[in-house]
């Protein structure tokens, strides 16, 4: 038996169905791992070594009893901890979440748990998921596996860091502005945004609700492709949830079959403040498909450029609301109750207490921009952007199939590089903004190392709402192709920790 | 000019519950006239005739039938409460009347 | 703290009242208006709660469909128009009662609108007709209840900490709010009170909501103003909060006329603010001024979808509207043989639904009118209470009805039956068989009673052997005592008429 955390998801399964291995041994395997390595990388705020362990056992079990196991039973996965679960710590990476224990599973957690899917822990995160580097955590960043003084990504570094560093094979992500995307990109990683509505928020604690979706991290597009099936589908506890049939991932991933497809690349998210290096990596996994006989196109999405500036009202609008409930009088952190003190004045200190600095910013941000005089040029303008955006999209999906940009305008920056300087941060998100304010699915995956930095260069693929399947067709074709040419995945040639 | 001020800073911050420091104040008037700034862009698209988009998908109606489901028990739902007397949140003294 | 007041007359003689009042109802559902837990009042504290409607991290909403018809409903009986398309909307306020600090509500796109109720008032110069323009009806959630502890008595002022119960937060609200009512003059408190009387019974007809005041299922804010002529520029308002009963609606209306214009003769400026009512003094205090009035940040709710109600869906709820209040009294009238005067009486003293709804459960007309309209309304009156708000069932009011029919019992004893199950002490039958008010129709029992009497009393027996039937009430009466009024009179006097040989 090979080590068992270099193996996929989907060999996993294999092995724990045929009983070439079990799910115990499976988990106890990758418990060893974060163990190991995980005091450097910090991937994980809450490891949940008897629930998982038991959750194995029974998985074991059931195979001995000869009960039919999913596509991803006895697999392990991390947890980024903005989902609740019940009776485990859930702080979504900030202090005014202390001590917190759900009382309930999020959707995307029960259908997990349903799946016997073995979850290992929580993985860390910008607080509320804001940021793109995790060092907004109140509990201390992760570090890229690739190069531990580097960030890996955010918000959801934490579950990018545990499957780029062997600790588990697959993780969970939020994407609200990319999320999911950019740690990939910046660790050498597949991650997947759905189209919204295309997975359950019930039970993922909002950063900005028509902007949020889970979605999956993994190794290969084919193991995200497998997570995406288990997760998603109709929920009625989400109003948003779509109910529509989950797009066909699975059989996409399988077939990799880009015949016929049309690219297009989408001018307004290249030039100035893209690397040279991941611009190069770019055109040369473009030219790959062009060589599989794919056609590409340039198309332009002219409201591209403002969908920043529309994202930063959006979004901070959405959070002040939604971060209003932490207050110090139901759950959570109180602070400066001395018996004294009004619920005005405790509510104030345990918020001025509980939260970090980014998350500060962004609801005064979001306070301004709702406040009576400024909703219609900040949150009504912010609004119709969107819309112009939307049929950006539209317009392009007349002409091809899939968009093509690379994720992040850069590969992963040094710790503290730019962690007081908001816009600069924010700037990290500019290509995979676009598909959050309009709903669509997004994917990025590996598509080599930068030549100035030999650090991992994201490709990100759009595509339709409820067209996610595109992604993984296309996404699935490119990794093998870069497969035979490197001769194995990417994040094989990461430094062994 | 600044497009925001310390004073409506203050004045946010109190709107949004937040009992921001004086350095905190001074730090952040700056970052977010900077940021204001930048985000102002979106008035640069010509977009009066525009709808506004709040969902990003074109659902309507969507409904739950009206049946009681079980919840949470009475120390489930008290059971992440800082302070708790007679199966009630306790929570300091109100002064604001209820809006 | 009790304000200068100008005399009533001096008020209507100088200026020209303009309210304007917003009904909070909450509905009947099943379930609350997000969530799938209980609506059920006065259960223990924190025992119908779950994620969402504690607003735990997460969670999320999800719209009850019943909900949403019932606000339809309430708006077509008020002749308002059905949006095509409307949206929830967060209204942003920290408040310990509001779990998430927003309420989830309507905001510039209520689901229904622009309606209007005609209201009939008796006045001493005939009826008068008010059609009072409804702005809005629109949807939103209740919020938590909140106890105080320590300090004066339960007030929140003064009080060392507060105790927070979420069974209430989530439960379905409709608020409907009026247009400025214009053109009320002298009667603007009768108005008020009509309207919100009218509502209620509108909201009782579609069968929405129990509509209890006393319970805040239907809770009244009330904003007056006035102005120097009816063609003026409208004063400054100020807002009565929770004024929870119909007599209060009616003195708190009056109470600020006569407040407001002894402010505006001695040349002060009335302020725009909130004011609480006090039932017990009948007084209105300052609360919050426009100046301190929360910026509420109001943005379409994200979690919950648009409301696009098709035409067939509105059509068809319209079509099965219950009759309007005003010709269902008319078509009751007719059908119970009332005249003006009787069915006047019936409607002033808040009978007819309970009167209805008694002949409904089998009564007979006159046999409900007398009840309710009799001892009821005595106890009510006492109580200070609507008659529908005293502790006793229609199906109650019915069955008594029943006992006395089938002479179980009779009026005296059916008095103290209703006293019995006013005070709580069970169902009808239950009061009766507690206190033992059976009458004695046990015919051995009341044989010997009779036997008796006659024995007693030959001289009049013999009258009645005698042909003189009318005689026989003297020994009917004589049982009577000897029963202590448990027999049934009736009874009594058919089996005297029997053993004397007139029967």
């Amino acid at each position: 038996m090979s080590d068992l955390t270099r193996m996929t998801a989907a060999e996993l399964a294999a092995a724990v169905a045929s009983g070439e291995t079990s799910a115990v041994e499976v988990t106890q395997a990758h418990l060893d791992r974060i163990e190991a390595v995980d005091e450097r990388v910090h991937a994980f705020l809450h490891v949940d070594t008897d629930g998982a362990l038991s959750a194995a056992k029974a998985v074991d079990a059931a195979r001995a009893a000869g009960e039919q196991l999913g596509s991803l039973t006895g697999v392990p996965l991390a947890l980024k901890d903005v989902l609740t679960m019940e009776g485990i710590p859930t702080t979504c990476g900030s202090r005014v979440l202390d001590g917190w224990r759900p009382p309930y599973d999020a959707t995307v957690t029960r259908r997990l748990r349903d799946a016997g899917v073995v979850i290992l822990g929580k993985t860390n995160m910008d607080e509320f998921a804001m940021g793109s580097s995790t060092e907004h955590s109140a509990y201390g960043p992760s570090h890229n596996p690739w190069d531990l003084t580097r960030i890996p990504g955010g918000s959801g570094g934490g579950s990018a860091a545990a499957v780029a560093a062997y600790e588990a094979p697959l993780a969970i992500g939020t994407d609200t502005g990319g999320s999911i995307r950019q740690p990939a990109a910046v660790t050498g990683t597949v991650g997947v945004k759905p189209t919204y509505g295309g997975v359950s928020r019930y039970g993922l604690v909002a950063l900005a609700s028509s902007l949020d979706q889970a979605g999956p991290c993994a190794r290969t597009v084919l193991d995200a492709a497998l997570l995406h099936a288990v997760i998603a589908g109709h929920d009625p506890l989400d109003s948003t949830s779509l109910d529509a049939p989950v797009p066909p991932v699975v059989e996409a991933a399988r077939q990799a079959d880009v015949r016929g497809m049309r690219i297009g690349l989408v001018k307004e998210l290249s030039g100035e403040g893209y690397q040279a290096g991941v611009e190069q990596r770019f055109r040369e996994a473009v030219g790959l498909l062009e060589e599989m006989g794919v056609e590409t196109v340039d198309v332009s999405c002219p409201h591209f450029p403002y969908a920043l500036a529309a994202y930063y009202l959006v979004l901070p609008s959405e959070a002040s609301s939604n971060l209003a409930k932490f207050d110090g009088m139901r759950y959570g952190l109180r602070s400066g109750d001395d018996g004294s003190r009004s619920v005005e004045e405790v509510m104030a200190l345990t918020r001025e207490a509980g939260f970090g600095a980014e998350v500060k910013r962004r609801i005064i941000l979001g306070t301004y921009a709702l406040s009576s005089g400024y909703y219609d040029a900040y949150y009504g303008q912010a609004q119709k952007v969107r819309t112009l955006i939307a049929r950006d999209f539209a317009a392009a999906f007349e002409q091809v199939d899939v968009l093509l940009s690379p994720t992040a305008p850069t590969t992963a920056f040094l710790l503290g590089d730019k962690l007081d300087d908001p816009l600069a941060m924010y700037l990290n998100d500019i290509a995979t903004i676009p598909a959050n304010l309009a709903g669509n699915p997004g994917l990025s995956l590996p598509a080599g190392l930068a030549p100035e930095d030999g650090l991992p260069v994201g490709l990100q693929v759009m595509a339709p709402a409820l067209a996610d399947d595109r992604l993984y067709r296309l996404g699935a074709a490119l990794e093998a192709a870069l497969l035979d040419r490197w001769g194995h995945l990417l994040i094989e040639e990461a430094p062994a920790l | 000019m600044p497009s925001i001020t310390r004073a409506e800073v203050e004045h946010l911050a109190r709107l949004a519950r937040i009992d921001l420091t004086d350095d905190e104040l001074d730090h952040f008037a700056g970052q977010l006239d900077v940021i204001i700034g930048a985000v102002a862009k979106v008035a640069e698209v010509a977009a009066e005739d525009v709808p506004p988009m709040s969902h990003p998908e074109p659902l309507t109606n969507v409904f739950r039938a009206d049946e009681v489901r079980p919840g949470l028990t009475p120390e489930q739902a008290l059971s992440g409460a800082p302070a708790v007397e007679d199966q009630k949140f306790r929570v300091p003294r109100i002064l604001g009347e209820e809006p | 703290m009790t304000a200068d007041l100008l005399a009533y007359d001096d008020v209507v003689e100088a200026f020209d009242p303009v309210l304007g009042l917003e009904v909070h109802v909450e509905l009947g559902t099943a379930s609350k208006m997000f969530c799938g837990c209980s609506t059920t009042f006065g259960a223990p504290p924190n025992t119908q709660v779950c994620p969402t409607c504690l607003g735990l991290p997460g969670s999320l909403p999800a719209l009850n469909a019943v909900a949403v018809e019932s606000a339809m409903k309430i708006g077509l009986a008020l002749n308002t128009q059905v949006a095509d398309w409307c949206r929830f909307a967060r209204k942003n306020y920290f408040y310990p009662d509001m779990p998430k600090n927003f309420q989830t509500s309507q905001y510039d796109e209520p689901i229904c609108f622009d309606g209007w109720l005609d209201v009939d008032l008796e006045t001493p110069e005939g009826v008068q007709r008010h059609r009072i323009a409804i702005e809005r009806a629109h949807m939103e959630e209740d919020t938590g209840k909140s106890s105080h502890v320590g300090g004066a008595t339960g007030r929140i002022h003064g009080a060392d900490y507060s105790l927070v119960d979420y069974n209430r937060a989530g439960i379905p609200l409709i608020e409907i709010v009026t247009k400025p009512i214009e053109g009320t003059g002298r009667y603007a408190p009768e108005v008020a009170r009509a309207y919100v009387t009218a509502l209620r019974d509108i909201l009782r007809g579609l069968g929405v909501s129990d509509v209890k005041m006393e319970q805040g299922s239907l809770r009244c804010d009330v904003n007056v103003s006035l102005r120097a002529s009816r063609d003026g520029a409208y004063g400054t308002r100020s807002e009565t909060k929770n004024v929870n009963s119909l007599r209060s609606v009616e003195r708190a209306v009056r109470y600020e006329m006569q407040r407001q214009a002894a402010v505006l003769s001695s040349g002060g400026r009335v302020v725009q603010e909130t004011r609480h009512w006090h039932e017990d003094t009948g007084l209105t205090t300052p609360g919050r001024s426009k100046e301190q009035a929360e910026d509420y940040r109001y943005f379409p709710e994200p979690d919950l979808v648009p409301i696009a109600p098709s035409r067939e869906w509105v059509d068809k709820l319209r079509a099965e509207l219950p009759e309007p209040p005003r010709l269902h009294r008319k078509r009751l009238q007719e059908a119970w043989g009332l005249s003006d005067l009787e069915m006047a009486a019936v409607v002033n003293a808040g009978a007819l639904t309970p009167i209805e709804q008694t002949v409904a459960a089998g009564a007979s007309v006159a046999g409900a009118r007398k009840w309710w309209l009799g001892e009821l309304a005595r106890v009510a009156n006492e109580r200070g209470l609507a008659v529908d708000e005293l502790p006793i069932s229609v199906a109650d009011v019915a069955r008594v009805e029943a006992l006395v029919g089938d002479g179980r019992i009779n009026d005296k004893l059916a008095r103290q039956v209703i006293e019995g199950v006013l005070a709580g002490q069970g169902s009808p039958d239950d009061v009766v068989a507690a206190r033992g008010l059976e009458v004695v129709s046990d015919d051995a029992a009341l044989g010997a009673a009779v036997d008796a009497a006659i024995a007693a009393n030959e001289d009049i027996a013999d009258k009645v052997r005698g042909g003189k039937v009318a005689a026989a009430g003297a020994l009917v009466g004589a049982v009577m005592k000897e029963t202590r009024g448990q027999a049934d009179a009736a009874k009594v006097r058919e089996l005297i008429l029997a053993k004397l040989g007139q029967a």
